[in-house]
């Protein structure tokens, strides 16, 4: 299976471990991420007033150049899939928005939100299946507690995102269980850690950072993954304490699958 | 600055206010809460009440993270962060009232900041 890939700007940047393991392991397991042409920045923050059109046409080209080669669209960072998610249903189910941006577009023809968008983890869960991700695991996790952060974007709204139950998810435990790891599940890894206004309100970020690792920490958990660039740096650097490592749920992905050090040299 | 009237919010914002019960759960479930002087639920009754101005001048549309909380859980769909979002837009989008400089940006960065927090605050902050 083909996939058209959306690696987004971050993941060429400061996050290049979430899409070189991405890559990798997609050969692993038998699937290809063919990236999308002259793909443009999502803009990192879904527009959600009614009346913004121009923020939404990045997100709009890639998911129609998707259409064109008959193709779903894959990515890896939780913010670019909840923005091109939603700007999808945006175009399937919102006419005035779904009008204006096909009078600008102007495409070949209009494009009507026929694409489907799915995340890396949605891939792994409902086309490779998690029993064939312990099949091809080598190298089992065998005791290391990791805990899942999920934040808020792959989740919210689960109207739209339709990820996994929004309150209580298990897509990314039965990620670490499957590559033989214990997960740990603890009650602040769905809250938002705050990634947004890091820049212009540390204090608060900090505050947010330092919460969802007690919670983590106190219900046993060693370390943490996550899918979010943005996550990734808040949950590192913003906090005030020393906290649990946080590595990309592709880069364990990687170790489970054996590869990690051979692609890595 | 210029006030915008309720309407326009609600129109921006694609946000119904009579729907409201007043629950509360949006406020119970902001991440954001403390740092707020007024409150998530308290948005949708501004609004409703025509004090668009008292929200333009809030420092709740800069600490907002939109994370979806609140409209995950209202249990009749007021969507209370689109709410705050029309009104940061209806600030930003006047000339003289973004709320981020380019040329704040060098102080703020670290070895660290990742490209799309960069991205976000420009969408955030500014028009």
């Amino acid at each position: 299976m083909t996939y058209s890939y959306f690696p987004g700007c971050t993941l060429k940047n400061k996050a290049k471990d979430l899409d070189f393991y991405a890559r990798e392991c997609a050969k692993v397991l038998g699937f290809e991420l063919e990236e999308i042409d002259e793909w443009q920045c999502c803009g990192a923050v879904y527009p959600q007033a009614s009346d913004e059109i121009a923020t939404k046409l990045s997100s709009v080209r890639a998911l129609a150049d998707a259409k064109k080669k008959g193709q779903d669209l894959v990515t890896v960072c939780s913010a670019c899939h909840h923005v091109i998610k939603r700007v999808n249903d945006d175009m399937a189910n919102v006419e005035d928005i779904r009008t204006k941006v096909n009078n600008y577009m102007a495409f070949d023809e209009p494009y009507l939100g026929e694409t489907k968008v799915l995340h890396y983890l949605e891939v792994l869960r409902d086309v490779v299946g998690f029993d064939k991700i312990r099949e091809k695991t080598v190298n089992p996790l065998k005791g290391r507690k990791i805990g899942a952060y999920y934040g808020c974007m792959l989740l919210r709204p689960s109207m739209t995102m339709q990820f996994d139950d929004p309150e209580n998810p298990t897509i990314i435990e039965d990620f670490i269980r499957a590559l033989g790891a214990e997960p740990v599940v603890y009650p602040m890894r769905n809250e938002c850690c705050g990634g947004y206004i890091s820049l212009k309100e540390k204090q608060m970020a900090s505050n947010m950072v330092d919460q969802i690792m007690a919670s983590a920490a106190y219900k046993g958990a060693q370390e943490l993954i996550t899918a979010c660039p943005l996550c990734m740096y808040n949950l590192r650097c913003n906090g005030t304490k020393e906290g649990l490592p946080v590595t990309y749920f592709t880069e364990l992905l990687a170790e489970a699958l054996g590869i990690k050090e051979e692609v890595r040299a | 600055m210029k006030t915008v009237t309720s309407d326009e919010i609600r129109a921006i914002a694609g946000v119904d206010t009579r729907k409201c019960m007043k629950c509360g759960k949006c406020s119970a479930s902001c991440p954001a809460y403390n740092e707020m002087d007024i409150r998530p639920h308290q948005f949708v009754s501004y609004v409703q009440n025509g004090d668009v101005e008292a929200l333009m001048n809030s420092k709740s549309i800069w600490k907002c993270l939109s994370c979806f909380a609140c409209v995950e859980r209202c249990p009749r769909d007021v969507k209370p962060a689109k709410l705050i979002e029309a009104v940061r837009l209806s600030v930003i989008r006047q000339r003289d009232e973004n709320y981020l400089s380019p040329d704040e940006i060098p102080a703020l960065l670290d070895e660290e900041t990742p490209q799309q927090l960069l991205a976000s605050a420009f969408r955030k902050y500014r028009k």
